[in-house]
């Protein structure tokens, strides 16, 4: 198992490398599999010193359900926003938001960022370098309170329990 | 024989879907008013459109060819990572440019006063000159 964690540092990271490069061939023929797992085993040991030791995912299942809500959010936002944009009944009313982080782990920060900004009508656009907030730009404000619980329930307590942190 | 009229229909909505999401997501670059509301266009839009027509793609193929396509899926994983990305770093940079927003953007914005480094606040004017009119005139004093 030592032997293992030696040349496999982050197992995840490799299966992921080897399975895009099997899409990228579109082939499952030996060869390209062989190339593949070198291709899966030499990259991230070379490039070990730029990572960060990753939080681990500890509820996959609760992952799988983050994502499927993310999926349907996407799909909500893009409605709701190509609708202010084709009927514009009345001007929208932008603003700034600053949103209090609770987690504090780097990942799991840049993926509520990256939450923010695909789902309903908020573009994240900037983390203080502290990471106590975060400071998001809101197409149509009407209630700033609501919009940070929003956000709390729906997104960063779910990251929160997936990483435990 | 169903079977393919019904894909085709299927593959045709999301082709449809795909070109009206990616439409309008650039023409919010056009309708909105100030830089950061012209982002949240094609952050949004673009995102959703290409992943339905790639995924009409997918289908298209895999229903003709019969044989499972689905290295679409890596365009949309990139995509999903970098968009977001893209739009963080392009409204930080608006920030840090002082770019004026619309009247009635509501909330205050620390960022347009303060330089935003490590725990310490460095004091800043309050509006900087605007970079691309500043260059102009430099220029045309230079040309006269």
């Amino acid at each position: 198992m030592k032997a293992l964690g030696r040349f496999l540092p982050t197992p995840t990271l490799s299966l992921v490398l080897l399975v895009v490069w099997l899409l990228m061939v579109r082939s499952i023929a030996p060869g390209q599999v062989l190339l593949g797992l070198i291709l899966a085993v030499g990259i991230p040991l070379l490039t070990q010193g730029f990572w960060e030791p990753l939080p681990r995912v500890k509820h996959p299942l609760k992952l799988a359900m983050f994502v499927l809500v993310v999926l349907w959010d996407i799909v909500k936002a893009n409605i709701h926003v190509s609708l202010l944009i084709l009927l514009p009944r009345r001007e929208p009313h932008p603003g700034f938001v600053e949103y209090p982080l609770q987690v504090t782990d780097r990942l799991a920060v840049t993926l509520l960022a990256n939450t923010i900004t695909m789902t309903p009508g908020t573009v994240s656009t900037n983390i203080r370098l502290d990471g106590s907030s975060l400071l998001i730009h809101v197409l149509d404000l009407d209630d700033e309170l609501a919009l940070i619980r929003e956000i709390h329930e729906r997104y960063e307590r779910p990251l929160k329990e997936i990483f435990e942190c | 024989m169903t079977f393919y009229v019904i894909a085709e229909g299927v593959i045709a909505f999301l082709l449809i879907a795909g070109g009206v999401f990616a439409f309008t997501g650039s023409l919010g670059m056009l309708q909105f008013k100030d830089f950061f509301t012209r982002l949240h266009g094609p952050t949004k839009g673009t995102t959703l459109g290409i992943g339905s027509i790639l995924v009409a793609s997918m289908l298209y193929f895999t229903i003709t060819q019969r044989e499972l396509h689905v290295q679409e899926l890596l365009i949309t994983l990139f995509l999903f990572i970098t968009a977001p990305v893209t739009g963080h770093m392009l409204a930080k940079t608006g920030l840090h440019m002082h770019l004026r927003f619309t009247t009635g953007t509501r909330g205050s914005v620390p960022e347009f006063r303060d330089e935003d480094v490590g725990q310490s606040r460095v004091a800043r004017p309050a509006r900087a000159k605007h970079p691309w009119k500043y260059r102009k005139q430099k220029r045309s004093r230079m040309f006269r």
